[in-house]
């Protein structure tokens, strides 16, 4: 477990590189494959409109697995993260066309902590709208 | 009707093993769109000290929901599944899932509360390999929306 992001470089405050993850109904059909959640609203207009949703929605765990990448991709180790959590506040609409949807997110150090941890406050945010809250992750660094 | 409260605290039998493959860590790696060469290639997992690849942070989570419904869709706790949603989740990570873990979850209701009419279900569920060794703890938020006035 060697990050390659050294605690000493790092303040509260710190920004890590934003990213931008599009999301189109064929990410979500290759999602649903890879976890097993095959649930229909993630796929299936009809189906999504019947239960009350604007449209097909991406599954919360395949924005909660975009959003730490941007922690992974800085830390350089996948390994270094020690804790992650959120909360679905609202779902990530993917129209049927070739452009789908974009998930935005950001990041900046949100506090120091003991044993070269740091936890990083994550922003998630799919067309104007948050969709995770209390987005964070605690990871160790070199 | 409110959940039964005594339901709190129940712990359910560990679930029998999940072998993780590394062709399907590739799988999820892929679907997620995540390049990382910790996840495909062996030399450099272990170049950052792993035995081997290692899955993404959020892969277990196939795992562990697989338990957690298990849980919730227990007809003595009476919770409307097909209104479930997921409200929270989180991971707390002893080390990383790698290829060639074999996981057992032992599921347990951590809370269980109503509010404006839905119930809310949090499940722990705790992963261990088969030598025993604790590997990470998911904590699973589960919202079943009130059923709508008829």
């Amino acid at each position: 477990m060697t990050a390659s992001m050294a605690y000493e470089s790092v303040e509260v405050g710190t920004e890590l590189p934003a990213q931008s993850f599009p999301v189109t109904r064929a990410t979500l059909v290759r999602y649903a494959g890879a976890s097993g959640d095959f649930n229909p609203i993630h796929w299936n207009e009809k189906f999504a409109r019947e239960v009350g949703l604007p449209d097909v929605i991406a599954h919360g765990m395949f924005t909660m697995a975009e959003a730490i990448r941007v922690v992974t991709d800085w830390a350089g180790d996948p390994g270094a993260v020690v804790e992650y959590g959120v909360r679905f506040t609202r779902p990530v609409i993917v129209p049927n066309d070739e452009t789908g949807a974009t998930v935005e997110v950001s990041g900046k150090i949100g506090a120091k902590l003991d044993d070269n941890l740091v936890r990083v406050d994550l922003v998630a945010t799919s067309a104007g709208a948050k969709v995770l809250g209390m987005s964070r992750a605690v990871v160790r660094l070199a | 009707m409110a959940l039964d409260q005594s339901f709190v605290g129940r712990t359910y039998p560990p679930t029998p093993a999940y072998e993780v493959g590394r062709e399907k860590i590739r799988e999820f790696a892929e679907a997620v769109g995540d390049a990382n060469p910790a996840y495909v290639d062996p030399e450099a997992a272990k170049a950052l000290g792993h035995p081997d690849v290692i899955a993404p942070p959020t892969f277990v989570f196939s795992i562990t929901f697989r338990a957690a419904s298990q849980v919730v869709q227990d007809p003595q706790l009476g919770l409307d599944y097909s209104r479930v949603v997921h409200g929270d989740q989180k991971f707390a990570y002893v080390r990383p899932v790698r290829a060639g873990d074999r996981l057992t979850v032992t599921s347990t209701i951590e809370g269980i509360k109503s509010m404006a009419g839905n119930d809310i279900v949090d499940v722990r569920g705790e992963v261990h390999d088969e030598s025993g060794e604790h590997v990470v703890t998911a904590w699973t938020k589960l919202v079943a929306r009130a059923a709508e006035e008829a």
